[in-house]
């Protein structure tokens, strides 16, 4: 059970979870998930749906028994994905980012596997018997809905920004808070031009298609100057054909890489946030109970003492667990970068080079073509 | 078009273009039927250069089109009673100049060009042979400010050719001056069936953007695109061999001043007038049926059609790949900056090297892609966009055979009317109405047989002029 063993209560290896395949019905898109059991060699295969997916947060955020529970930075799901219209295409945009631009829902899902992986590999939540359950368990957990514990998003009210802005009583905590606003706002930013250079690779890639195709209309072999017109027209439909090739490359190679990660970074910043806010919270819980302890008449007094005690040691809980969790954060948020970095280098340096290459073909054929 | 000079015989073959040696004897056969032909339009550029007094060039003009004369005569063993006024030839049939000893007599004007020597001949010839006319277009200035601003650009001509007045040659034009000389040579020259190149379009709002001094990158954009396409403008017009002895290109090119051109303005009274006319010409072109008796024509109209459906196509596409890499240029670049500034509050010293070196690729690709842009655009974009243009004269051109031919028709209905009158006098035997009905009668006689000339001749022009426009 949560807490006891050291070990991890997960039966199956974190490193192994994959989505492997993605069926879509209607509205409802099923994921399936394969991972590999820890004692046997087997894997495990199970079908889960995006409500799955949320019961499982729910029950994450739902755990009892946990201390210190609240400053755990729970792993950002990603939002739900609508199943693909070229007329919600802005409104996709706008709730999923960087995951509605890829072709055939593959960033998606790697979001939602990137997502297990951290929930399996998370110390302390990896031990939710939920998450077991979910990776194995044939049936799927039902649309059951969790209790809604305290971690759902508040409604935005103006309380609440005046509780984000209340003053640490930690240093460590109040850096963290300032720089965390700050590469959050920041990473949103980078992450939505990204989204706008890739939607721009997009459509030069269509627009190079366009003349492409209308070079072929030209061709036509009425007399020997129209024959010329014609190879003319027809090799530079083929060199625009793979201009356009190289952009959509181009493009899918900054979403999976570049993409993906920025995306997961803004999204874990917006986790750190309310993490951070819901110690702020605490802390604010505290110190109104504080006053009223002093306020309190002799014979509340020790109750409110009591209470006050508990409150504390919750905070003091929370906090030494957040400190952790930051330090973690940060470590793995700098490697995920890292690889990331390094991912998009690669495969741009490679896609560079295959274009170079059939570039230069191209210029020898052109080249050719005109002293024959 | 630097053609080679050939003997005689070859004349036909020798012609680059598609014109077919038929048509080299249409030229020559009709070149007979105008024998008594009073000097019809495309005379009168010749009458104007000669008038124009000092310069000298008109009379070397002559001996261009006189040889061929002979030429022509020479090889259709035609004997003509006197040498007709040819319309200028273009050098399709190139001219040989193996001095042709007359053997028909010449009209005073011709013999006194004809005196000078046959080595001025073939200077003339040799020069036009080179065709090293160097036009640039540079320097864009603006002059005045506010509202009455413009812009000059200087126009330079380096050339060999002995009809320019000198070898370089630098004046101060403005872009109304390119308009007046495009309507000027228009007027003169297309309902003749000449294709008259087309000047760059008027655009109001580029011009004020300009004009109230915006320092930003679309109107320097503006003018180097205005700029650039005044000069290939510039340089169709004098490849154009009959164009570029025209007068008017001349004092164009070379005088320091000339004469504001007024009506070339947008909104001012002559441009409504052309306005009207354009309406009233689209109107005529429905109603005018023409049986085309000519296959030939049926045809190349036909391909131009297409022609112009297509490079419309792909003129639309390439504006449209110019506009997104222009947009995927301003994206990156703003990628880059966000980039800069996550790396710039990242406390990891790697991450923050690395984030920031992101932003400086990505700035790089950034001017890669806008470089690319302008080549996109300078290259393909106004290439495509000036042949459409000059498939439009084109056509314009194909519409003024048309408006002959109408004419024509209209002259022969008249004439028909005219005789169906003076038959019914001769019965109702009037004898003074009868002469006024026979002099109608000639009078209409004469204009038939011109309308018919005129047609015939536009069909010709238009032919060589596809010929030449097909090669180019």
């Amino acid at each position: 059970m949560e807490g006891s063993s050291a070990e991890s209560a997960l039966s199956v290896s974190a490193d192994s979870i994959r989505i492997t395949d993605l069926t879509q019905d209607g509205d409802v898109l099923t994921f399936a998930i394969t991972s590999q059991k820890l004692n046997s060699s087997a894997g495990v295969c199970v079908f889960r749906a995006y409500e799955d997916f949320e019961w499982l947060q729910q029950s994450l955020f739902s755990q009892e028994n946990v201390p210190g529970l609240q400053g755990i930075i729970f792993p950002p799901l990603p939002p739900k994905a609508l199943p693909l219209q070229s007329n919600m295409q802005t409104k996709a945009l706008k709730q999923l980012g960087f995951l509605a631009l890829g072709q055939d829902w593959q960033g998606y899902c790697k979001a939602l596997e990137f997502y297990l992986q951290q929930v399996a590999t998370h110390p302390t939540l990896c031990k939710c018997k939920a998450l077991d359950s979910f990776l194995i368990n044939s049936e799927s957990p039902g649309k059951q809905r969790g209790r809604k514990g305290i971690f759902n998003r508040l409604s935005q009210a103006v309380e609440e920004m005046r509780k984000e802005s209340h003053k640490d009583v930690d240093n460590f905590f109040q850096n963290e808070r300032n720089k965390n606003t700050n590469i959050a706002a920041l990473s949103k930013v980078a992450t939505e031009k990204l989204i706008d250079v890739v939607m721009t690779e997009q459509k030069l890639a269509l627009a190079c298609g366009h003349f492409s195709t209308s070079l072929h209309l030209c061709v036509n072999q009425d007399d020997a100057a129209a024959v010329a017109f014609s190879k003319v027209c027809l090799k530079l439909s083929d060199i625009i054909e793979a201009v356009k090739q190289n952009f959509e490359k181009v493009a899918s190679n900054n979403l999976t890489t570049l993409g993906l990660g920025l995306d997961l970074e803004s999204r874990y910043q917006e986790a750190e946030k309310e993490m951070l806010f819901r110690r702020t919270c605490k802390l604010i819980e505290l110190e109104t109970v504080k006053k009223s302890t002093e306020k309190a008449k002799a014979n509340k007094r020790e109750v409110m003492e009591e209470f006050q005690k508990a409150v504390e040691k919750e905070f003091s809980l929370i906090s030494s667990v957040a400190k952790e969790e930051i330090e973690r954060f940060h470590s793995s948020r700098v490697n995920v970068l890292k690889n990331v970095l390094i991912g998009w280098c690669e495969q741009q340096l490679n896609t560079a080079k295959e274009c170079a290459e059939l570039y230069s073909q191209h210029l020898e054929a052109c080249r050719n073509m005109y002293s024959e | 078009m630097a053609e080679d000079r050939e003997p005689p015989a070859l004349l036909d073959a020798s012609h680059a273009g598609s014109t077919d040696p038929e048509d080299g004897e249409d030229l020559f056969v009709s070149a007979v039927s105008k024998m008594e032909a009073s000097p019809t339009s495309p005379a009168e550029p010749i009458i104007i250069s000669s008038s124009n007094g000092p310069e000298p060039e008109p009379e070397e003009i002559f001996l261009d089109e006189d040889p061929d004369d002979l030429f022509a005569e020479a090889t259709e063993e035609v004997s003509l009673d006197s040498p007709e006024r040819q319309p200028i030839l273009s050098d399709g049939p190139s001219p040989a100049i193996t001095p042709v000893t007359p053997t028909v007599t010449l009209d005073p004007r011709v013999s006194e060009a004809f005196a000078r020597s046959p080595d001025q001949d073939e200077d003339e010839e040799e020069n036009r042979d080179a065709f090293d006319v160097q036009i640039s277009v540079s320097d864009p200035e603006k002059v005045g400010d506010g509202m009455n601003a413009y812009m000059v650009y200087k126009v330079s001509t380096k050339t060999s050719l002995s009809i320019f007045s000198r070898d370089q040659v630098s004046v101060k034009r403005r872009f109304s001056d390119f308009l007046g000389l495009h309507s000027k040579l228009a007027s003169k020259y297309m309902h003749i069936g000449y294709i008259v190149p087309p000047a760059p379009e008027k655009s109001i709002v580029g011009m004020t953007k300009v004009k109230v001094g915006k320092e930003d990158t679309s109107s320097a954009e503006f003018v180097e695109k205005r700029r650039s396409a005044l000069e290939r403008y510039l340089m169709r017009t004098v490849k154009h061999p009959v164009l570029l002895k025209d007068p008017d290109v001349l004092q164009f090119l070379e005088s320091s001043e000339l004469p504001r051109a007024v009506s070339t303005q947008a909104l001012s009274g002559a441009g409504i007038l052309r306005m009207v006319n354009k309406a009233a010409d689209a109107v005529n072109k429905m109603t005018i049926k023409m049986n085309e008796s000519d296959a030939w024509f049926e045809e190349k109209q036909q391909q131009f059609e297409n022609l112009d459906v297509q490079l419309r196509k792909l003129h639309a596409s390439v504006e449209s790949l110019v506009c997104h890499r222009k947009e995927l240029s301003v994206n990156t670049v703003s990628f880059a900056k966000s980039s800069a500034m996550l790396g710039n509050s990242e406390d990891h010293t790697a991450l923050s090297r690395a984030l920031s070196q992101l932003a400086e690729v990505e700035e790089k690709i950034d001017t890669l892609h806008q470089d690319q842009a302008c080549n996109d655009f300078f290259m393909f974009s106004e290439l495509l966009g000036d042949y459409v243009r000059l498939i439009t004269a084109v056509k314009g051109v194909f519409d003024q055979r048309m408006k002959t031919w109408g004419k024509w028709q209209e002259a022969e209905m008249m004439l028909q009317r005219k005789r169906e009158a003076e038959a019914k006098l001769q019965y109702a035997n009037k004898p003074d109405k009868l002469q006024q009905a026979k002099d109608e009668i000639k009078e209409w006689e004469g204009k038939v047989q011109q309308g018919e000339r005129d047609f015939e001749q536009i069909s010709k022009i238009i032919r060589r002029e596809v010929g030449r426009f097909e090669t180019e």
